[in-house]
């Protein structure tokens, strides 16, 4: 149900468009801080980034299904698993999630806008530089190619020789930096910004996902950011962090990329699971059952996946006694994910089920996602890990889990929503085709490598002899690659003719229970024309029976917005937002001039430092507008 | 999107290849060189053949026809891995010299040029520097050519070696300024 | 074929069986929750043809079977947890009693293997093969020269990295005769994929015979053809790299040669052992095996020739 009338004459209606407009065209696109702009780059961009690593992929299908093949060398095929595996993990996976949370999140709180835009604008940049550094790399033949976990000594100043690895520590400079903005940005909009009464049990389930995975981020990224420029001191100042015969060690390099990299595969699934938390409730018409249980799970599952990180190195001279605590925190960690499959399931059955696209994805979730949580169960436990580490059985895991539990997620997160941003509806039966398409294509795909692993098929291997017997397996996972590209083509296509002359759509076309759904579709820059209250964990569902149910006394000449508190969301301070600004765009292109000269130069490390500082420095000077303007709400409120 | 947002798209791009084009040469990989000649291990000789050739004559020609390559990173890196497996550290230590004279200064008593350096190895020198012709494959010994030069900063500084993963006190290649001002690149 | 669910050694034979453990486990566990989803949906359906908007099932019973098979899933993993660390415990405790002793030091992209002994005389060298004696345990230093690279014989036991800086060992026996196949399981570079080398477990005496064998040095070439090629190898540069035992060849950075006509492979996996793979290889290592450490040598028919055919007497 739409929000009724919130009660603003046109007159106020008028200045609140004009308060939140961006200024015309070029100018505005380069500095609009709207969160709902800004996400729609991000998750355009990260799609792209997607398309990029199935074409790499793809090849590598095509590559190996015959032994012998000679479509690929050794020195470009370890450039492009190591391409595919760094775009998809770094340039999709997290920045999708990250964008799609960023759209939704000041829309779900009851808020108009993120609490930091100036910064969530700038990870975009840094984002889309850091990216698009990598792939001229690769053009140019310095594409990584140590793997996407870039081990040392082989990526390290002896061995990964050229300037392929600086390429890759370089990259995670950037991404990391862009995944800590948002993280920060939305971690404190979810704390904070809430709209009065939404107290932290009636915050939506995917807000909390997101907030789960961005305090994650906060805590992992540094990890791998300091590992890679270790690495980087290592290749260009002649450091021996990693150097064994001058008391370094190899080891380190693992431990620091671990310690992020189990941790990551969690920041992407951790939000699909908050994607599912919001899609199951309106699809199965009732409010989600355990909804205490699945907020403390996605906690629980937070903590845990940091105590997980040694079961990527169990074939490493650690103490075996060490390794088995790690399978205990393993197998730990499937305990919440359980409780919300489970809980979702009774939610489902205490429902009354309608059964439309996005549904359909959360089923295929379902199947998907166990096939490879219980995969990684038998991953998690070391002698079996020992005989499948680094074999095709794990290539089969991992693309069960980040297909099942992301992908698919996503798919159906992007059917769910995409009225909600275009205005428009996708068409349910190419839907339809999509998701069949890509259910019989994947499986074909990736089940049988599970057969190739236990068959002594290790991974990252370029070609492979007759004898080995891989051949008619390979063949059959990629005829499956083949049909699964025919179901990303139709979903394109979808997404495009829906965006061009799709149905147009209503504010809330699924009768969804959050508060997104009481924005117009698309919504207004300004989100909502006065800031909602609520009184239930299901806002459109349950108004408020008796009080206010808007916010009244908020100006709508200047850009304001409500700081509630951390526990009750009562009203605390008043806040006004940031002004469109040239200066998130101008300080990325700094920090991206910066970072690709440090790869040429140690001079540049140093000397390229200066533009950043000056360009954050102009970022945060206060004008004499500003300052005027907040002087004048203190006066006259 | 708009034409805005494409044009400033394709700007970044072309940005940004035009930084790496220069990859192109120094991540090359050639793995089928030229080979060796047919009468290059003729004059070997016999085992005890290690011995110093004639004084600053060799097959300048030949040595300028091909196979050098200082643009290559890996061309370095194989040849800096020649270096220590066919013990030149023996006697010219990781570049500062013992027995032999140091590689990494700027004093070059039979010449720097590529073809000086390769005739230097492959014919040998009084005083001690073996003939390692017929020993060393040619495409071997551009390839240490290359690394040696690299000792003294004279090959392009993104494409050098940096610090082996070894017990080791010298700077690496890649930070190696030459030391006469002519030598800069 | 290479198969971790064909044991022929007590420690594989212990993950076979933690493999169907699991496997058994986790299908019942599948087919469970894709049964409750499936019952979910269908009654979810049903419900939903029935008007109204009142929710339709009582939390309570959902609570109940919420919460009971949560524990389920508990106890299940802890048992699981239990039988792995049992089966990781049970790998440890092979007993080593007369345990045969080697060192293996892999390199980008062949395996040395040098087998050891308490008479120094006694100890050799091969590459690219690791022939054990069958019942006997085997007890494998593992030390890595370059970048980390990882031993794994499918068939005997789980996989241990070698990484450059530490050393480690990997215990294992055969117990009964057969070829298997190990391949290099951590990615090291440019040959990666052509890092095998092959197993080969014999009966005692016959193993007997063979560390005998490997332990003579290189028999004298009689054919003229050989005497040149074995003339050639010593005064070219193979023997810069390789070492042939009783001759003055003695490097030690590509695989010692000294028995290589014996061996089935060549290029550590690259390609089967025989006189005209063998020339090919020779002549132009970058065809089969590109960006390998061996340069192409493109002698003259007759050179290569001879040189073939003393590498032939190095059986």
């Amino acid at each position: 149900m739409a929000e009724a009338s919130s009660g603003l004459d046109a007159q106020a209606q008028a200045e609140l468009a004009r308060a939140w407009s961006d200024p015309p065209t070029f100018k505005g696109w380069i500095c609009t801080l709207d969160h709902k702009a800004i996400a729609r780059r991000f998750v355009v961009t990260a799609l792209l980034f997607f398309f990029a690593g199935g074409v790499l992929g793809g090849l590598m299908r095509h590559q190996l299904s015959e032994p012998g093949k000679t479509l690929v060398g050794p020195d470009l095929y370890n450039q492009v698993f190591t391409m595919h595996g760094t775009t998809m993990m770094f340039l999709f996976a997290v920045p999708v999630m990250q964008g799609v949370a960023l759209y939704l999140l000041p829309l779900m709180v009851g808020t108009r806008n993120t609490a930091f835009p100036r910064m969530s604008a700038c990870s975009y940049w840094i984002y889309l530089i850091g990216g698009l550094t990598l792939f001229a790399g690769f053009a140019c033949n310095t594409g990584a190619d140590a793997g996407w976990f870039s081990y040392v000594p082989l990526a390290g100043p002896e061995y990964g020789f050229g300037k392929r690895s600086d390429f890759w520590n370089v990259l995670v400079n950037f991404t990391e930096a862009t995944g800590l903005m948002l993280a920060v940005d939305l971690a404190t909009t979810a704390l904070k910004m809430r709209a009065p009464g939404m107290s932290l049990l009636r915050m939506p389930l995917f807000v909390w996902a997101t907030m789960v995975s961005s305090v994650m981020i906060i805590f992992a990224m540094p990890t791998v950011m300091l590992g890679a420029n270790l690495v980087q001191f290592d290749r260009m100042a002649g450091t021996h962090f990693f150097n064994p015969a001058e008391g370094g060690d190899a080891l380190l390099w693992q431990h620091m990329f671990w310690y992020f990299g189990h941790p990551e595969v969690y920041f992407i699934f951790v939000p699909a699971l908050g994607m599912i938390s919001a899609i199951i409730p309106t699809f199965a018409r009732r409010p989600m059952f355990g909804h205490r249980a699945i907020v403390l799970s996605l906690i629980a599952t937070g903590f845990l996946s940091f105590g997980l990180w040694v079961h990527h190195m169990y074939a490493t001279n650690l103490p075996e006694l060490g390794k088995s605590f790690f399978t205990a925190m393993s197998f730990m960690i499937a305990i919440p994910s359980a409780v919300q499959l489970f809980c979702w399931i009774a939610t489902i059955a205490g429902g009354r089920l309608v059964l439309k696209t996005p549904m359909l994805f959360i089923a295929g979730f379902f199947a998907t996602l166990m096939i490879g949580g219980l995969t990684g169960i038998m991953l998690g436990s070391v002698p079996l890990d020992l005989q499948v580490h680094d074999t095709y059985f794990v290539v089969a895991h991992l693309h069960y889990v980040l297909i099942g539990g992301a992908l698919y997620p996503l798919f159906g997160a992007i059917y769910y929503w995409f009225p909600k941003v275009y205005g428009r509806m996708l068409d349910e039966r190419l839907g339809r085709w999509q998701f069949w398409l890509l259910s019989i294509g994947f499986n074909l795909t990736f089940f049988p490598l599970h057969v190739l692993g236990l068959h002594g098929m290790p991974r990252r291997i370029y070609t492979y002899t007759a004898d080995t017997g891989w051949g008619p397996l390979k063949f059959v996972s990629w005829v499956g690659a083949m049909i699964e590209d025919a179901s990303m083509a139709l979903f394109v296509f979808n997404i495009v003719r829906a965006v061009w002359k799709g149905r147009p759509a209503e504010p809330d076309p699924w009768d969804g229970p959050t508060l997104e759904w009481a924005a117009s579709s698309p919504p207004a820059p300004y989100n909502f024309e006065r800031i909602p209250v609520v009184a239930s964990a299901e806002p459109l569902w349950s108004p408020p029976a008796s009080g206010p149910r808007w916010v009244a006394g908020l100006s709508t000449k200047l850009r304001e917005g409500l700081v509630t508190t951390v526990l009750d969301a009562l009203p605390d301070v008043r806040y006004l937002y940031p002004t469109p600004s040239p200066w998130p765009i101008v300080a990325a292109f700094t920090v991206g001039f910066w970072l690709v000269w440090s790869i040429f130069s140690n001079k540049g490390m140093l000397i390229g430092l200066l533009p950043p500082t000056i360009a954050f420095i102009a970022w945060y000077w206060p004008t004499k507008e500003e300052a005027d303007a907040e002087l004048e709400v203190e006066k006259r409120p | 999107m708009s034409s805005v947002c494409r044009r400033a798209g394709a700007a970044t791009a072309l940005a940004a290849v035009l930084l790496a084009v220069p990859g192109c040469e120094r991540e090359a990989r050639r793995f089928d060189k030229v080979p060796v000649a047919p009468d290059a291990r003729a004059r070997a000789g016999a085992l005890a053949s290690f011995t110093a050739g004639p004084p600053g004559r060799g097959l300048r020609e030949r040595a300028a026809a091909g196979g050098y390559d200082e643009r290559s990173a890996w061309t370095l890196a194989q040849g800096k891995r020649w270096y220590r497996w066919f013990n030149c550290i023996g006697c010219h230590a990781q570049g500062g010299g013992g027995s032999g004279p140091a590689l990494m200064d700027a004093g070059w008593t039979y010449g720097k040029t590529p073809g000086d350096i390769f005739t230097t190895l492959m014919d040998g020198r009084p005083n001690g520097m073996p003939a390692f012709r017929g020993r060393i494959p040619e495409e071997q010994a551009w390839q240490i050519v290359a690394y040696v030069r690299s000792l003294s900063g004279l090959v392009p500084s993104d494409a050098a070696p940096n610090r082996g993963d070894e017990l080791h006190g010298a700077e690496p290649e890649e930070l190696r300024e030459p030391t006469r001002p002519e030598d800069k690149r | 074929m290479s198969d971790a669910l064909d044991a022929a050694g007590p420690q594989a034979a212990w993950i076979a069986r933690l493999w169907w453990i699991s496997l058994w486990l986790c299908l019942a566990v599948f087919i469970g929750v894709m049964a409750a989803l499936g019952l979910a949906l269908w009654r979810s359906h049903r419900a939903a043809r029935t008007a109204g908007d009142a929710p339709v099932r009582k939390d309570r019973a959902l609570r109940v079977l919420v919460g009971s098979a949560t524990l389920l899933s508990s106890v299940l993993l802890v048992g699981l947890l239990e039988v792995s660390v049992l089966t990781d415990r049970a790998l440890e405790r092979l007993p080593r009693g007369d345990a045969l002793s080697i060192r293996v030091t892999a390199h980008q992209w062949w395996w040395e293997m040098v087998y050891e002994d308490a008479r120094a005389d006694h100890v050799f060298a091969t590459a690219n093969e690791l022939v054990i004696p069958v019942g006997r345990p085997v007890v494998v230093t593992l030390e890595a020269d370059d970048v980390i690279h990882s031993f794994w014989v499918p068939n005997l036991h789980g996989k241990k990295d070698l990484i450059p800086g530490r050393s480690t060992t990997i215990e294992f026996r055969a117990d009964r005769a057969g070829r298997f196949v190990g391949r290099c399981a951590e990615f090291c570079g440019l040959q990666h994929a052509f890092m095998a080398y092959d197993v080969v477990a014999l009966p005692p005496d016959r193993y007997a015979q063979w560390a005998e064998h490997e332990r003579a040095s290189a028999p004298e070439p009689q054919a003229a053809d050989a005497v040149r090629g074995r003339e050639l190898f010593l005064t070219g540069s193979c023997m810069l790299c390789h070492a042939v035992q009783g001759t003055s060849a003695q490097g030690r950075r590509g695989p010692d040669l000294t028995h290589f006509a014996s061996r089935s492979h060549i290029g550590a996996g690259s390609i089967a052992n025989s006189p005209q793979a063998l020339a090919r290889w020779i002549e132009d290592p970058q065809k089969l095996k590109p960006g390998a450490n061996m340069p192409s040598h493109f002698l003259p028919a007759d050179d290569l020739a001879a040189l073939v055919a003393y590498l032939e007497t190095l059986t």
